[in-house]
């Protein structure tokens, strides 16, 4: 760590020290997201506008016709709508279970130490591999028919990952299990901000452990669910990895679990249409940043406002 | 909310038990968390024949096999290596150069402030997938492509808008009183980031990092894309390529997949409790 710098008086308003100060603690992490993150990013917007097929420097420039074959493709449609889908049934599905997760382990009770390790496993363990295992347990003759089979209920099972109508349920339920550590972990920190001295007090004066939990800390971790929510969504609508890995390229049309991510990295990449597939991303950053801009608008504005307007 | 809680009238007790129902409840679920994974495991020490006849049996025999041959092999190691150093790399940049940002953007007052975070807000919504194509020849052009720098950079700038997002919150929250405090006992404002608030984010620092650390550790399209060369393959490549090579043995591709999930959930479970430690340790001091 370096040494402190020397003692000198406090500076009001904004002088070259301070300037110098927000140039140097924020040069270096402006500097990297401008090269990695925002030069590739418009530069993705430029090829969008290109017949590309990744070679040398494009110049068959085709204006807004990709964009206008994205949006008349029904398969995109379909993506768009699974990508609904799974934003809102990711929010209304683990945000109630993640908060009874983090109100359980928020009891001071014997084990919660080694219960809060478990439940965060699937949550450390990467895509590829979920991915990989989850296939192989719910193939046709994998071990989640094989359980059904050996508990005598045989007439359920199904083709999970195949069968159009179950594979986005599957889907759901693979996402929740994956993800659900990492809401519970938010709202377990945002949980140890809320002074222990509330409860107490309310303890005193009568009020029941559910009383406490409703009006005191589910309250108070607001703010906390209210970004959950907005990583959620985000993360939702730029679903990938997993559902490449368990149903591929050719698949995950068929079976309904396609997301505008698939449907850019086949049509574009795999197909090597560059320029296309830069198109699809231009779209699904438009599509994310308006989401997202409505959600600050109207739900994170209580929490942004103190955040960046009154410097306090 | 963001008072200093003094905790010294609480009676410190020994943990109660507690419910039972609540117990039986935290058994179902973590059964249903750790299913899934038991089986990963398991399924290493059988064989193809016993996995296709019972698939969800217990290794009987049980064979060592598939263990012992994959932790004889280099490859398995160095794309431990590889995976190893991406991460660290990775964590400590998006560590360091976050909370340099995060402490600008939560206690300083300029003009171009809400600019500065809303560009960072806006990386939300640029995951890898959507700038990957550019990132590559960017990384190309640099001379990057196939070094293990070429993954940690771009990794750097993509984990910077949750690593922000989730720190300014947490600097701001450090009571204004303490830094004035500070600044009436001759504390610069650098004075106070290096003294004060780094120390006092330290529940959120390992937040970030190990975020951070596990995405990296977890990254898959990234790597896929600026990873060519087998000698610089991380864990998730490996993963991919080794179940492809060996794609009719099932056995094996398990095995495979349950050692590499090994590091980052040891990783984890000794950062663990350094977030428990943190969390009731720092504020409340």
């Amino acid at each position: 760590m370096q040494a402190p710098p020397p003692v000198r008086p406090r500076r009001r308003g904004i002088g070259w020290a301070q300037r110098a100060e927000i140039a140097v603690l924020s040069g270096p992490a402006v500097l990297t997201f401008l090269t990695f993150v925002i030069f590739p990013v418009v530069l993705a917007g430029y090829y969008g506008f290109y017949k590309w097929k990744g070679y040398g420097v494009p110049t068959n420039f085709v204006g807004l016709q990709n964009y206008k074959t994205i949006l008349q493709d029904s398969s995109f449609h379909d993506a768009l709508l699974h990508n609904g889908m799974i934003v809102v049934l990711s929010l209304l599905i683990q945000g109630p279970i993640a908060l009874g997760f983090a109100l359980m382990l928020n009891q001071k009770i014997r084990g919660r130490s080694l219960i809060r390790l478990l439940i965060f496993v699937p949550f450390v363990i990467s895509e590829v591999i979920v991915g990989t295992g989850w296939s192989l347990l719910l193939q046709v003759s994998g071990a989640v028919n094989g359980i059904l089979d050996a508990i005598g209920l045989g007439s359920w099972k199904q083709d999970w990952l195949a069968n159009p109508k179950l594979a986005i349920w599957t889907l759901m339920v693979i996402l929740t299990w994956k993800y659900i550590g990492f809401a519970v972990i938010l709202f377990m920190a945002g949980m140890q901000n809320i002074p222990e001295e509330l409860a107490e007090a309310a303890a005193v004066d009568g009020a029941s452990y559910w009383q406490i939990q409703r009006r005191i800390t589910v309250p108070l971790l607001a703010p906390t669910i209210r970004i959950w929510g907005f990583l959620s969504i985000i993360g939702a609508l730029q679903l990938f990895d997993l559902v490449y890995i368990i149903w591929g390229q050719y698949v995950a049309s068929t079976a309904g679990t396609s997301t505008m991510v698939t449907y850019m990295v086949v049509e574009g990449r795999n197909a090597a249409n560059y320029g296309y597939g830069n198109a699809v991303a231009v779209v699904l950053f438009v599509i994310s940043m308006i989401i997202a801009l409505v959600y600050q608008r109207f739900v994170l504005r209580r929490d942004t406002e103190g955040a960046l307007t009154d410097g306090r | 909310m963001a008072t200093i809680t003094q905790s010294r009238f609480t009676p410190k007790k020994g943990l109660p038990w507690g419910n039972p129902i609540v117990y039986l409840i935290a058994l179902v679920l973590i059964g249903l968390m750790l299913g899934p994974v038991i089986y990963l495991i398991l399924g290493g020490f059988r064989d193809n024949s016993q996995i296709t006849v019972s698939p969800a049996g217990l290794p009987h025999p049980w064979r060592l096999g598939n263990y012992t041959g994959i932790l004889q092999s280099g490859v398995f190691w160095r794309q431990v290596g590889n995976s190893t150093m991406v991460a660290l790399g990775t964590t400590v940049g998006v560590v360091v150069i976050g909370v340099m940002a995060s402490y600008v953007l939560a206690r300083y007052r300029f003009r171009g402030r809400g600019a500065m975070y809303a560009l960072f807000a806006a990386g939300l919504m640029f995951p890898a997938t959507v700038a990957i194509t550019p990132l590559y020849i960017l990384v190309k052009n640099l001379g990057l492509v196939d070094t293990l720098p070429g993954v940690i950079l771009p990794q750097i700038g993509f984990g910077l808008p949750t690593t922000i997002i989730i720190l300014v919150p947490f600097l701001r929250a450090i009571p204004r009183e303490i830094e004035e405090a500070a600044a009436i006992d001759g504390c610069s404002r650098l004075g106070f980031f290096w003294r004060m608030v780094l120390r006092l984010s330290v529940p959120g620092l390992i937040t970030v990092g190990i975020l951070a650390f596990l995405a990296s550790w977890n990254s898959y399209l990234l790597p896929l894309f600026l990873l060519n060369n087998q000698d610089t393959f991380t864990l998730p490549l490996g993963v991919q390529a080794f179940s492809s090579q060996y794609s009719t043995d099932t056995a094996k591709v398990l095995a495979f997949t349950s050692l590499s999930m090994l590091p980052a959930l040891l990783f984890f479970s000794v950062f663990e409790r350094r977030i428990v430690g943190g969390l009731t340790g720092a504020v409340k001091g």
